[in-house]
C-alpha cells in the first residue's frame, strides 16, 4: 500500500548548513568501493563508523601510553590511569551524571543490563514480583529479565504496542502495580525506530516507587541524552554505536542503587582486601569493574565524546533527521514498499518490506550496488511475529550519510523490483 | 545488471522462486522433517513418500528467500524417483559446489544444480541454498529434531 508523503517535506537534495562532506572526511572507512561501487553505509544501527580522531586516540594510546592502570607507581601506568579516568569523566559530563563513580565501564549495553539483572535483580526480586518490559525490546532487554524471572519465580509483564509500533500508554499505566520491581524500557527501538516517551514513563513509574532501567543503545547516537533531565535510575549504552570502539559500553546507575547492589564479577580491582577467610569490596565504580578493563576502549569512547562535543552536534543530528525524512519520502514512492514501524516519533532508521521479495534477497542485491543494509529479525523476534514477517530490511542512518546516498539505495531497490518482476 | 548478481539470480532460480514445483503439503507422508535458518527466517518442511529405497514422491512447504525457495523446488524435481544413495550423492556434489571457490570445476553429474554455482561468491547465502538439502537428509534418516543451519 502506497504511503502518503509528509506534507511539510521538501524533496530537495540540498540540506542545512551542516557540511556533511567535511565531516565524512573524518571517517576513513566511508571512502572505499564495495563490489566496484562506492560504499553506502546504511547499517549504523548495527554499528557506527569511527572518526580518525577515535582511531588515532586508540592507536596512540598503544604507541605511547599503554600500561596497566590503577596500581602502578611508574610513569606509564600513571599516564594510562589518567587517560582512562579522564574518559570516565568525559562520559559523566556528556550525559550529565552527578558523579564519575556512577559511570561503570562494561562491554556494552547487553552486559550493562545483565549486570543489573544479576545484582539489583537477584537481590530485590522475589517470587510473585513483576518485571515490566515492552513489546519493543531488543533481545538484550528481554532475555536477562526472563532468566531472572525464571530463577526467582517472578513474572515478566510486557507493555503492548499498536500496528504503528507505538506503545499503548494507557496499558502501560495499568501494568504498573505494587508488584512491579523494575521497569526496563528501550529509549529508541532498534527494529522500528520508535522513540518512547521515556521521561513521562519514568515519572509514572517513580510515582509508584518503581525504578527504571533505560536501554539507550539506539538513542544516544541520535540525540543528546541528559541523565538528570530523564531522572532514569539506570541507563545502558554501547560505545560502538556511538562512534566509539567495540568492546566498551557504559552502565549509568544512581549512586543510591549502585551502592546497595552486591558486587558482580569477583577478582582484582573490585576488592579492597583479600584473604582466604574473607574479602572486602571496593567502592564505586570499581566495585563493578573486576579485572583489567578495556582501557583503550574507554579512551576510544572518550575520544568519540570529544568528537561529538567538538562538532556542531545539533546541526549534525538535524541533517541526519532530514536524511531519514528524505529516505522515507523516496522509498514511499516505490510501488510495493511497506514500512514496518510508522510511529509518529521515529529516529534513525527505516524498516521495510518489498512485495514479492524476501529481505535477504533485497540485502544481497543492494550489497552488489555497494549499499549496506541489515536484513533479518534485528534481535527483536517478538516484533517480527507481531507484524507477521520473518524479517525486514532495515536502512539505518548516521550524520555522515547523505541524500545522494539515499538515491543510490532507491535506484538499487528499483533494480530489485526489475529482477523479481 | 552486474554479472556476479546474474550468476546468483539466474533465470532458473527466479522462475523456481516465483513458481516453486512440488510446493504443497503431502497427505500421509512416510517421512518428514522441518528445517529452519534462524539468521534470516527461512523455514521449510520436506515430505517424502518412500517405496523401499526409492523416493516415490516428495513435496515441500515453507517460506523464505528466493535462493532457499528455488533450491527447495529444484531439489524436489531432481530427487523424485531417485534412491537414497543417489539423493545423497547429489547432496554431496551440491554442498561441495556451494562451499567451493569461484572457478572450481563443477562436480560430475551436478546437472541442473549448476545454476547454484554462483552461491559460493555469496558466503552469506550458502545456508539459504543448503537448507532444503539438510532437511531432506534429516527426513531420509528419520531424525525427529528440527534441522537448523546454525
Amino acid at each position: 500500500m502506497k504511503q502518503t508523503l509528509p506534507t511539510s517535506h521538501s524533496l530537495e537534495l540540498s540540506t542545512t548548513t551542516f557540511d556533511v562532506e567535511k565531516i565524512r572526511k573524518d571517517f576513513p572507512v566511508l571512502h572505499q568501493k564495495v563490489r566496484g561501487n562506492p560504499l553506502v553505509y546504511f547499517d549504523n544501527a548495527a554499528s557506527s563508523q569511527k572518526p580518525i580522531q577515535v582511531i588515532d586516540a586508540i592507536s596512540n594510546y598503544y604507541r605511547e601510553d599503554h600500561a596497566n592502570i590503577h596500581r602502578g607507581v611508574h610513569t606509564l601506568s600513571q599516564r594510562a590511569t589518567e587517560k582512562f579516568e579522564a574518559a570516565r569523566e568525559k562520559i559523566r559530563a556528556y550525559f550529565n551524571a552527578n558523579e564519575a563513580r556512577e559511570i561503570i565501564f562494561v562491554r556494552g549495553a547487553t552486559e550493562a543490563i545483565n549486570l543489573v539483572a544479576q545484582t539489583f535483580g537477584r537481590k530485590n526480586v522475589k517470587a510473585g514480583d513483576e518485571i515490566l518490559i515492552s513489546y519493543l525490546e531488543h533481545h538484550s532487554n528481554i532475555v536477562p529479565w526472563q532468566m531472572l524471572c525464571e530463577e526467582k519465580g517472578a513474572v515478566l509483564k510486557v507493555i503492548p504496542m499498536n500496528e504503528k509500533g507505538e506503545l499503548i500508554l494507557p496499558e502501560f499505566e495499568k501494568l504498573l502495580s505494587d508488584k512491579t520491581k523494575l521497569l526496563a524500557i528501550t529509549h529508541v527501538s532498534n527494529a522500528l525506530g520508535t522513540v518512547n516517551p521515556i521521561r513521562w514513563m519514568i515519572q509514572k513509574a517513580h510515582a509508584l516507587g518503581v525504578p527504571v532501567l533505560v536501554d539507550g543503545a539506539q538513542a544516544v547516537p541520535h540525540m543528546r541524552v541528559d541523565f538528570q533531565a530523564l531522572d532514569c535510575d539506570f541507563y545502558a549504552l554501547s560505545g560502538h554505536k556511538l562512534f566509539g570502539p567495540t568492546g566498551i559500553g557504559v552502565l549509568y546507575g544512581k549512586e543510591k542503587y549502585l551502592d546497595e547492589m552486591p558486587p558482580w564479577q569477583g577478582g582484582g580491582d573490585m576488592i579492597r582486601t583479600v584473604s582466604f577467610e574473607k574479602s572486602t569490596f571496593n567502592e564505586l565504580p570499581y566495585k563493578f569493574e573486576a579485572g583489567t578493563p578495556d582501557i583503550s576502549g574507554a579512551i576510544g569512547l572518550g575520544a568519540a565524546i570529544d568528537y561529538l562535543t567538538k562538532i556542531d552536534l545539533n546541526a549534525a543530528l538535524k541533517h541526519e533527521h532530514e536524511v531519514l525524512e528524505y529516505a522515507t519520502a523516496r522509498l514511499s514512492q516505490i510501488p510495493g514498499i511497506k514500512f514496518i514501524g510508522t510511529a509518529r516519533e521515529k529516529l534513525g532508521l527505516i524498516s521495510f518490506e518489498l512485495e514479492m521479495v524476501h529481505p535477504h534477497d533485497i540485502g544481497t542485491i543492494l550489497d552488489e550496488s555497494g549499499v549496506a543494509i541489515r536484513t533479518g529479525h534485528h534481535c527483536a523476534m517478538p516484533i517480527m511475529k507481531f507484524f507477521n514477517v520473518p524479517a525486514t530490511a532495515r536502512a539505518s542512518f548516521a550524520f555522515y550519510n547523505t541524500k545522494q546516498e539515499v538515491e543510490v539505495m532507491v535506484r538499487a531497490l528499483e533494480c530489485v523490483k526489475q529482477l523479481f518482476g | 545488471m552486474d554479472s556476479t548478481l546474474k550468476d546468483l539470480y539466474q533465470e532458473v532460480i527466479l522462475d523456481h522462486n516465483k513458481q516453486p514445483r512440488n510446493f504443497h503439503k503431502m497427505e500421509n507422508p512416510s517421512h518428514h522433517a522441518d528445517g529452519h535458518n534462524p539468521l534470516c527466517g527461512d523455514q521449510i518442511s520436506v515430505f517424502l513418500k518412500m517405496e523401499g529405497d526409492r523416493i516415490a514422491d516428495i513435496s515441500f512447504e515453507g517460506s523464505g528467500c528466493a535462493i532457499s525457495k528455488a533450491s527447495s523446488s529444484l531439489m524436489t524435481t531432481l530427487v523424485k524417483g531417485k534412491t537414497q544413495n543417489e539423493a545423497n550423492a547429489l547432496f554431496e556434489g551440491f554442498h561441495k559446489m556451494v562451499t567451493g571457490s569461484v572457478g572450481d570445476p563443477l562436480p560430475e553429474n551436478i546437472g541442473k544444480l549448476a545454476v547454484f554455482s554462483g552461491v559460493c561468491e555469496f558466503p552469506a547465502r550458502v545456508k539459504c541454498a543448503s537448507l532444503a538439502w539438510h532437511t531432506l537428509k534429516a527426513a531420509l534418516s528419520g531424525k525427529k529434531n528440527e534441522v537448523t543451519t546454525e
